[in-house]
């Protein structure tokens, strides 16, 4: 099973669908999502459950069992530029089964793709991304599933709740419709099958400002 | 002045009222800080956010407000906040005027390499290899040697491509360094440094600019 996972960092995540998910005990799942988590919170909890079998995303350096696991060739990691990934997602949302990016010519990322020239410039044709499940953290949604994102928070959530099979969305807050105002609304409910107001909410933070500014 | 304060500063003089920026982790995030007065830069967080505000008090974080280096920021006047896939239309749409990132390697023709060292390191290209891609114009931003004292501007990068002839200028502590059609050109010395320096420390061959000038901050 392909499961999509919002968030970036630790930053809108669905920290409480991860922990049923964990609850629930499944194994050999294929995940895409822009990170790993962290070793204690997040998806890496879910790997340390053992439950990840393969892994699309951009960047995972803040996993360090990911990274023994990956060396060791017991998971199966697959890294595509950021962009690149947020756009196959949004096109497996939008019905377009493919499309040419400019990121990654010429690099390994091209290895098995086709090349093509747009412009003068080398583009390489990216296949759309669909999941059988995408677990989105939204703040804010309403019982027809309308939602509504905060700030950093929104990320990857939105393309991700359109490009899956069955969207599954943990909000902090559950609302009568008709309290969200139309021109508000960032995902419409159309996209959205099931939503769960989650009882709690940890949103640890990864990295804090030391020294000088941006040296972590 | 240290070295890296120098290239941040140097860097920062490059910038133009109105430009909208994005800055990659580590060394070029310092940038933000160095806008020269009376200009006013918007600077992009792939992450989702235009107009990145200075770090809050220590009281103030709010875990759903971070930059890409998922450190927590405020927001400015005028900031706003979007999904992933709209950053990444900004920036391979053409739309962002500058990209400045650090670098592992550089090779002479603009060849970037900053996202993995294959069996050692397993971290990602981030949104990397997209910034590199995309129409605007790319400054690497680094120390000059390794910590062992290897050059990492270089003939050709050992290491996996981030993107493939896409960088413009490079800036260390010794210089700056434009990538042109006919090699690798210093444009400016810092202080202090000699051109047998810069020779002995980099990969390849480099040329000096017939109008080399020192590099100072702005």
């Amino acid at each position: 099973m392909t499961i999509m996972l919002g968030g970036f960092g630790l930053c809108g995540i669905p920290e409480n669908l991860i922990a049923a998910v964990i609850r629930k005990g499944v194994k050999g799942l294929h995940t895409i999502s822009n990170n790993m988590g962290v070793d204690g919170f997040g998806m890496g909890l879910m790997l340390e459950a053992g439950m990840i079998a393969s892994h699309i995303g951009s960047y995972v350096g803040e996993n360090r069992l990911l990274e023994k696991l990956v060396i060791a060739g017991e998971l199966h990691l697959t890294l595509i530029p950021q962009g690149t990934l947020a756009e196959r997602i949004r096109a497996g949302g939008a019905g377009i089964p493919a499309f040419y990016v400019p990121a990654g010519a010429g690099t390994i990322v091209a290895e098995g793709k086709e090349v093509r020239d747009f412009d003068g410039k080398p583009h390489l044709m990216e296949r759309a991304l669909r999941a059988d499940v995408s677990l989105i953290k939204a703040w804010k949604a309403d019982r027809h599933g309308n939602l509504v994102y905060q700030k950093t928070a929104r990320n990857f959530n939105p393309a991700m709740a359109t490009a899956a099979e069955l969207t599954i969305v943990e909000v902090e807050e559950l609302v009568e419709p008709g309290e969200l105002d139309p021109d508000e609304v960032m995902t419409p409910g159309i996209f959205v099958n099931r939503v769960v107001v989650g009882p709690e909410f940890k949103k640890p933070i990864e990295y804090r400002f030391i020294k000088e500014q941006g040296e972590r | 002045m240290n070295g890296k304060e120098l290239i941040a500063r140097r860097i920062a003089g490059e910038l133009k009222d109105g430009f909208y920026v994005n800055l990659g982790i580590g060394l070029p995030t310092m940038i933000a800080a160095c806008v020269p007065a009376g200009i006013e830069v918007v600077f992009q967080s792939e992450n989702g956010l235009l107009g990145i505000g200075p770090p809050p008090a220590p009281d103030q974080e709010d875990p759903d407000l971070i930059n890409a280096g998922k450190q927590p920021v405020t927001t400015l006047p005028g900031s706003s906040f979007f999904g992933s896939d709209q950053a990444f239309a900004m920036i391979r749409g053409g739309h962002m005027n500058m990209s400045i990132l650090g670098a592992m390697q550089v090779s002479c023709r603009g060849d970037l390499a900053n996202w993995t060292i294959p069996g050692k390191m397993v971290k990602g290209m981030g949104g990397a290899m997209d910034l590199v891609a995309s129409a605007a114009r790319v400054i690497v931003a680094m120390e000059h040697n390794a910590k062992d004292g290897a050059p990492k501007i270089v003939e050709e990068c050992s290491l996996p491509l981030t993107g493939k002839r896409v960088v413009h200028d490079i800036v260390t502590e010794l210089g700056w360094f434009h990538v042109s059609a006919d090699g690798l050109v210093v444009e400016e010395i810092a202080e202090g440094v000699t051109k047998d320096d810069i020779e002995h420390r980099t990969g390849c061959q480099v040329y000096f600019s017939r109008h080399l000038r020192p590099m100072l901050p702005s």
